[in-house]
């Protein structure tokens, strides 16, 4: 098979370069490149380190920065410790027959835009929205409160928004870890913490990284839920990166903070690979 | 602890409503916001006045329902012509890329693989804005050194289609590698020894298995443009994506329209599901 | 219901009584008692599906028994969950832990049993000796062959040292060859050892090696427990004598009967004479016959009287070594029979399609109350 023309192979090649050169590497070496660019005092583009120094200068920048990673993280934790019971009640709990029903339930509403869900938790949790309402009704409340617009609803929202991108690898990996296994560390004594902790989570380490990676990566990316469900002081960096462009039009300073956005989610999915131990290349599956 | 051991009474109960919760969460905003969609009130909210199909049907200046909304249905057909040249590009070049990683060695291999995977890790947000300046630099290049006026290279219609592109084509070619690297190559090798040609290999043979795989990657590109939101931020022109547009409504507040479009997107991606569903359990 | 060799100093290890097992409608054990002495190697035998797996389950406590006692040592097993049993199972595909090297899986039990550092470090050593596997310590699990892994598996719940050991059918994965091998391998291993071994399998030869006492099972009840040696020469059920070894069957009427030898006609028209080992028979019953490969020999000395003789014509010699058969089938008849072919070089001339006689004497044979007996 190896000796048929290389014709095919440019055939096969040509669109492949096209798209990742033209649509992916050079604009990112675009945004680079503007990211060092900066206007001097007579309003000449030059090439400068001004847009990271800004960064670094004011307050509100770097501090939005570390909140975004530090919530994201925040975000993946949380996703994974509510989607592990799930994901091993759907492989191994329940009976096989409704396992299938199940997975497809759980699916379902992912199907469905993000803006909608969203929108869904806005009329389910605001001032005039429904909880309140019945919380009124029932005579818990006096009068209604706000339950958007802060750090804990904005969290909720994007465990919600991740939590499949968390359980689809996460049943994966565990319909394939062999029951017996299980039987065996019981049988030699072991209780459901050990097993846990010895069994299922190490078999399931490629499903928890991939799904670490993903959640992680889109939390950190994500614009329409912190800024729909975010109150005013619980600013995401995208929120920064969008001001810069479309508010302030200073596409060189959004630039510098896209460009560090992007190394900071490569730095903590390189971390989280290098220390489980885990490649790139075989997590995507 | 699992279904073939004994099981402690509070245990599976625990378990049982831990689970149910979940499902809960999982479907409450859903159920609630299809629900007021055809609550008989002005807003989105309780208390329940009562069943009423305005919000789809009716056509008075103060309810103005989902069917007789031009911008909003404008928006919908935006972002369904979007989603159907992102699926039918995206399924192309990824088929073809599927063919190249699994089926060819060439130099830099790993590195171009390597490469088709970054869209996977860059953020939505990043990739946006990274396509709309490379598109405005070489706009303004073409405009300073040939005087000409390119409207491709402006946020609009086409530019949306190709930030959405750029990022789903990687989707669909690990969906169709992964079919690929199932593909029994002895197959085509017989159908080389019978006297086809590779082309005709490809056609007969490679494709037809693949088809499943193909039509499937279709289906869930079409989902992932129409409901594309962090990268068409940026790309957008004068045509709002549905997305978009509703982003706008809610944010600013709106009627229970955006309900009643919600409950069609809810029912229709349904649907969507089920039938992937159906040819996925059928291929297998 | 069945008791073995009453040797009162013996002390019983498992004892199961009157253990069922229901799944809603289906019976899955029914009714099954037995001991298990010190030291005994026990096999239960019986085809997929006849309850050996779920009995097996229960003793281990991943399943409760719907009704019954199971004790060990005699101390009820009612209620004691899996991990605090003192037994152990060798699970099918043995279940060793990926994620662990050798060492660590058979350190597993020993640290749930909050054994300390040094002493599990002693133990695992010694363990590793004992069944061969000195300096595997840190081996990952996929590095080791199929009869190592098994060795593994085994230590690692020796090393725990368990009143019983169960093994579900170990040696199912492996190829013939190393399963052989490894039959050998256990027996002596817990000749060694000492402990007391349940095994179930549905390969006989198995069963027949291993075993100090096999009970064959079948549809959830234990149709005979026995040496291997007495399972095979005095099977007591028509299962039995079908299930261990081969063997030939037929059903026939008996026409007459002198003292213990009846006379049997089978629908051939042969007439056979037969010990009825002490079993009652009415008056033309139907009968049950069944013989061995090698109860049969071909072309008797007609000096041998008190021999059954037929005629048979030979369809294929099935070559085998020590084990060759030749396939027959009794004149006017489409019933194949297998004939033990001794190779001393003696039959070397039989080819296909010759006409050949065979004799079995009467007391080579095995006879139940069959059903009526066809024409």
């Amino acid at each position: 098979m190896k000796n048929h023309g290389r014709w095919y192979l440019f055939f096969f090649l040509t669109p492949i370069l096209l798209w990742l050169f033209l649509m992916i590497l050079l604009p990112h070496m675009d945004l680079l490149i503007m990211s060092f660019r900066a206007e001097d005092d007579f309003g000449e583009m030059v090439w400068s380190f001004a847009n990271y120094l800004n960064f670094f200068e004011e307050p509100i920048y770097w501090a939005t920065f570390a909140r975004t990673a530090l919530y994201s993280i925040l975000v993946t934790v949380l996703t994974f410790i509510i989607a592990l019971p799930v994901s091993f009640y759907i492989t191994h709990v329940v009976a096989p027959k409704f396992s299938g029903f199940l997975m497809l339930l759980l699916l379902l509403p992912f199907w469905v835009s993000e803006l909608v869900r969203v929108y869904g938790w806005m009329i389910l949790l605001r001032e005039s929205g429904v909880i309140n309402h019945f919380l009124v009704q029932m005579g818990i409340l006096d009068k209604p409160v706000e339950m958007l617009y802060n750090d804990a609803t904005m969290i909720l929202g994007l465990v919600y928004t991740s939590m499949l991108f968390m359980v689809v690898p996460l049943i994966s990996v565990l319909e394939s870890l062999d029951k017996s296994l299980i039987e065996a560390a019981y049988d030699l004594g072991a209780n459901m913490w050990t097993i846990l902790v010895r069994i299922i989570i190490p078999h399931s380490m490629p499903g928890i990284v991939s799904g670490s990676i993903v959640v992680f990566m889109l939390t950190l990316g994500n614009y329409l839920t912190p800024n729909l469900m975010g109150g005013k002081n619980s600013l995401w960096f995208t929120e920064q990166i969008y001001n810069q462009f479309i508010a302030s039009f200073n596409w060189n300073q959004g630039s510098a903070f896209g460009f560090l956005l992007l190394i900071l989610s490569s730095l903590i999915i390189w971390a989280g690979l290098k220390l489980t131990g885990q490649k790139l290349s075989k997590v995507v599956k | 602890m699992i279904r073939s051991l004994p099981n402690s009474k509070t245990y599976s109960i625990c378990f049982k409503l831990y689970v149910t919760l979940f499902f809960v969460f999982l479907f409450a905003p859903l159920a609630v916001t299809s629900i007021l969609a055809f609550n008989d009130s002005m807003f989105p909210a309780l208390p329940w006045n009562g069943f009423c199909l305005d919000w789809f049907f009716a056509d008075t200046p103060s309810r103005l329902g989902i069917f007789h909304d031009q911008m909003n249905l404008d928006s919908i057909l935006v972002s369904a012509q979007t989603a159907f040249f992102v699926s039918l590009f995206a399924t192309s070049v990824g088929t073809l890329g599927a063919f190249l990683f699994e089926q060819e060695e060439f130099r830099f291999k790993q590195l171009l693989y390597f490469f088709m995977l970054l869209p996977l890790v860059i953020p939505g947000v990043i990739l946006g804005i990274s396509i709309l300046l490379f598109s405005n630099t070489l706009g303004t290049f073409f405009e300073e050194s040939f005087n000409l006026d390119v409207g491709l290279f402006r946020p609009g219609f086409w530019l949306v289609v190709l930030g959405q592109f750029s990022f789903i084509t990687t989707f669909v070619t690990l969906v169709v590698s992964a079919r690929l690297k199932k593909f029994d190559r002895t197959l085509e090798e017989a159908a080389l020894n019978l006297g086809a040609n590779r082309l005709e290999v490809i056609w007969h043979i490679t494709l037809k298995f693949l088809r499943p795989a193909i039509l499937g990657a279709g289906a869930v590109a079409f989902l992932m443009s129409f409901e594309n939101f962090n990268t068409t931020l940026f790309l957008v022109g004068s045509q709002p994506t549905l997305p978009i547009n509703l982003y706008l409504q809610v944010r600013d507040g709106s009627t229970p329209v955006i309900n009643a479009i919600s409950f069609l997107m809810i029912f229709g991606t349904s649907i969507l599901a089920f039938v992937n569903l159906y040819f996925s359990k059928k291929t297998e | 219901m069945f008791t073995l060799s009453p040797d009162k100093n013996m002390q019983t290890d498992l004892s199961v009584q009157n253990v069922t097992k229901k799944f809603e409608e289906f019976t899955a054990v029914d009714s099954v008692s037995f001991d298990v002495e010190q030291g005994r190697f026990f096999s239960i035998l019986g085809p997929s599906g006849c309850g050996k797996t779920t009995l097996l389950r229960m003793i281990a406590g991943f399943t409760e028994p719907t009704d019954g006692i199971i004790s060990i040592r005699g101390e009820n097993m009612a209620g004691v969950v899996p991990n605090k049993r003192p037994v152990n199972l060798i699970f099918q595909h043995l279940a060793l832990f990926p994620m662990m090297n050798v060492a660590e899986n058979i350190a597993f039990g020993l640290q749930r049993q909050k054994v300390g550092r040094a002493d599990i470090q002693k133990k695992t050593e010694t363990i590793l000796e004992r069944v061969g596997l000195p300096g595997f310590a840190h081996k990952k699990i996929d590095q080791l062959s199929g009869g190592q892994k098994q060795r593994v598996a085994i230590a690692r719940c020796l090393v725990l040292e368990p009143t019983v050991l169960l093994l579900d059918e170990p040696l199912g994965a492996l190829d013939l060859k190393l399963r052989d091998q490894m039959k050998v391998e256990l027996k002596k291993l817990q000749a060694k050892v000492g402990t007391t071994f349940v095994y179930i399998t549905h390969d006989q030869s198995e069963a027949l090696v291993m075993s100090d006492y096999v009970a064959v099972m079948n549809k959830g009840r234990f149709e005979q427990v026995d040496t291997p040696q007495n399972l095979y020469s005095n099977p007591s059920t028509p299962f039995t004598a079908q299930f261990v070894g081969d063997n030939n069957a037929w059903s026939g009427r008996l026409t007459g009967l002198s003292g213990n030898m009846a006379t049997v006609v089978t629908p051939e028209g042969n007439s056979f004479t037969i010990n009825t080992h002490g079993k009652t028979f009415a008056p033309d019953a139907g009968v049950d016959l069944f013989l061995r490969p090698e109860a049969m020999l071909i072309q008797p000395d007609p000096s041998m009287d008190q021999l059954n003789r037929f005629e048979v014509v030979v369809k294929a010699i099935l070559f085998d070594g020590a084990n060759s058969r030749l396939l027959a089938t009794p004149l006017n008849s489409e019933k194949e029979l297998i004939i033990g072919l001794p190779q001393n070089r003696q039959f070397d001339h039989i080819r296909p399609s010759d006409r050949i006689e065979i004799g079995w004497h009467g007391d080579s044979g095995i006879c139940f109350p069959g059903k009526e007996g066809r024409s």
